[in-house]
């Protein structure tokens, strides 16, 4: 039943591409206005990349998370999967997992090369991709509940924006702190062992939250 | 006593601006709470009232009608 | 005698309970408050240290202490109205929200004009403040999300999930943007140090703080009541309650 939802969600983003290269080149796009404004000063950028390319990543993960519930809530889908035996929690956890691996994973693979643009040295640049990579779940995860919340809301998707950016903050400050102390030469672990902690934390309530939101959603 | 004068109490030995300035907003903050409410509950008792003097004259049109 | 506590969790005898408790608290607050702002105004010395402008404390502290403590209640009740499906307590939760945004408003506000003549800057990115800060987002989320919904039983339910969610959250936001500050040492001023305070600076402190609290309490009891009458407008007991009345 949870590869059935990753399967049916993977297939379903491979049909509309275009929804999937939206987010990325959004990312892109926020990456590569921030120079302009900020002016060319290498030095400069070099010490705001890795907030800049953080917070792109927390602004086009959450842009997508109107999709995540609504084309299953407007097909009638959703309240199929409600009625099913099968543990909500668990199809819930497929679909946040699905959404990572079509939002989460092209940013962490073009997360690289926008490093490049800001002359971030290669070890920053590893650095960078790995705590994306495992913090990029974790977006998805806890923006899966404000976009269960806000299901059939008018004006939804500014509201989860105001729901979810807060609670994405701890993320933001660990994941942009390990490239900084790694820029700096000092040590990162403790960074991504408490991103490593947040992951699975989230991995353990937010279903389970996200489940109860949806049942609410769809009373 | 702190204060010789008024103009004293209202120097704040320097800080007026910024300790009348923070109390001022409180003030006008707390005020504006109470306004507020105040007027949800005044409109809320104002539309009940006429609910009900609606459904009684409804009432009494049945009975002679 | 043994009071039936049941009794008052129907939103109707609450209606009448807290018409009669609001004009306690009110005056109590008022008492309070007189009494307080004649404490800290007249009867606390100057601070030797930060001279009269440290005055503000007397609406600062009071305030961010009344931000924090409402969120955790607000979440409380949304926590109950959620678990028991009591429909009195989750009106009590978005009863409080306002109030606590405000409050969370206030003590930004305060916070700022405190800190120009002291640290010569309206805004550092203190761990303290920049929570206080996040701490009105989530005020700001709840009621959005509470507002945005048409169906009250569903925003109760909704505004409960993201007032625990950000409960738990709290603790994480203050531990990281702590470690975050303590990284970037160097801008940011240490507002830790905590100078004997003076027994009446204390009292006013306190005085202060109660009469924010006796305050709140009359708000919400208030609030609770205008929101009683605008979802059961349609039972009897409300009709009743006006035809008696007029």
């Amino acid at each position: 039943m949870l590869i059935w939802v990753i399967r049916r969600d993977l297939l379903l983003a491979m049909r509309r591409q275009a929804d999937v290269l939206t987010t990325l080149f959004f990312f892109i796009i926020v990456v590569s206005l921030f120079p302009l404004g900020v002016g060319p000063e290498m030095n400069t950028l070099r010490i705001m990349a890795p907030g800049i390319v953080w917070v792109a990543a927390l602004l086009a993960s959450m842009l997508s998370l109107g999709r995540m519930f609504s084309n299953d809530y407007l097909d009638g889908t959703l309240e199929q999967i409600l009625l099913s035996p099968t543990s909500l929690s668990l199809l819930v956890l497929g679909k946040m997992f699905s959404h990572w691996l079509i939002t989460g994973v092209p940013l962490v693979l073009m997360a690289p090369v926008l490093g490049i643009q800001y002359d971030l040295p290669f070890s920053a640049l590893a650095v960078l991709t790995l705590s994306l990579l495992l913090g990029t779940p974790i977006l998805s995860l806890i923006g899966a509940i404000g976009a269960a919340l806000t299901l059939g809301l008018r004006g939804g998707g500014v509201l989860v924006s105001l729901l979810v950016l807060p609670l994405y903050i701890p993320v933001l400050i660990f994941g942009a702190g390990a490239v900084e102390a790694s820029v700096a030469g000092l040590g990162f672990d403790a960074h991504f062992s408490l991103l490593g902690a947040f992951l699975l934390v989230s991995l353990v309530f937010a279903p389970w939250a996200t489940a109860a939101s949806l049942r609410i959603s769809m009373e | 006593m702190n204060w010789n004068s008024w103009s004293e109490f209202f120097s704040m030995g320097g800080y007026g601006f910024y300790v009348w300035g923070s109390y001022l907003v409180s003030v006008i903050c707390i005020a504006g709470e109470i306004w507020l409410l105040s007027n949800r509950w005044r409109t809320l008792q104002k539309s009940l009232g006429q609910r009900v003097e609606s459904t009684i004259r409804e009432k009494k049109n049945e009975a002679t009608s | 005698m043994s009071i039936n506590w049941y009794k008052y969790a129907s939103p109707a005898s609450f209606y009448f309970l807290a018409g009669k408790m609001i004009w306690y608290f009110s005056i109590a607050a008022a008492v309070l408050l007189i009494a307080g702002l004649y404490i800290g105004f007249f009867v606390a010395p100057t601070d030797f240290q930060q001279g009269e402008a440290y005055r503000i404390i007397f609406i600062h502290v009071p305030v961010a202490w009344m931000s924090m403590f409402l969120y955790v209640v607000m979440a409380f009740w949304a926590g109950i109205g959620l678990a028991f499906n009591t429909r009195l307590s989750s009106m009590v939760a978005t009863a409080i929200a306002p109030t606590g945004a405000m409050f969370t408003f206030l003590a930004l506000w305060t916070g700022a004009w405190w800190g120009k003549p002291m640290w010569g800057a309206w805004w550092v990115w203190d761990a303290r403040l920049t929570s206080e800060l996040i701490l009105l987002f989530l005020y700001i989320g709840f009621m959005s999300l509470q507002a945005a919904i048409d169906d009250p039983r569903r925003a109760d339910k909704a505004g409960a999930i993201i007032a625990l969610v950000g409960v738990v959250n709290i603790p994480i936001i203050y531990f990281s943007v702590q470690w975050w500050n303590t990284l970037h040492q160097g801008a940011s001023v240490s507002i830790t140090q905590s100078p004997k305070m003076a027994t009446a600076m204390l009292a006013g402190m306190l005085i202060m703080s109660l009469a924010a609290w006796m305050y709140s309490i009359a708000m919400i009891l208030k609030r609770t009541r205008a929101i009683i009458l605008e979802r059961e407008r349609h039972t009897t007991w409300v009709a009743e309650l006006k035809g008696t009345k007029r």
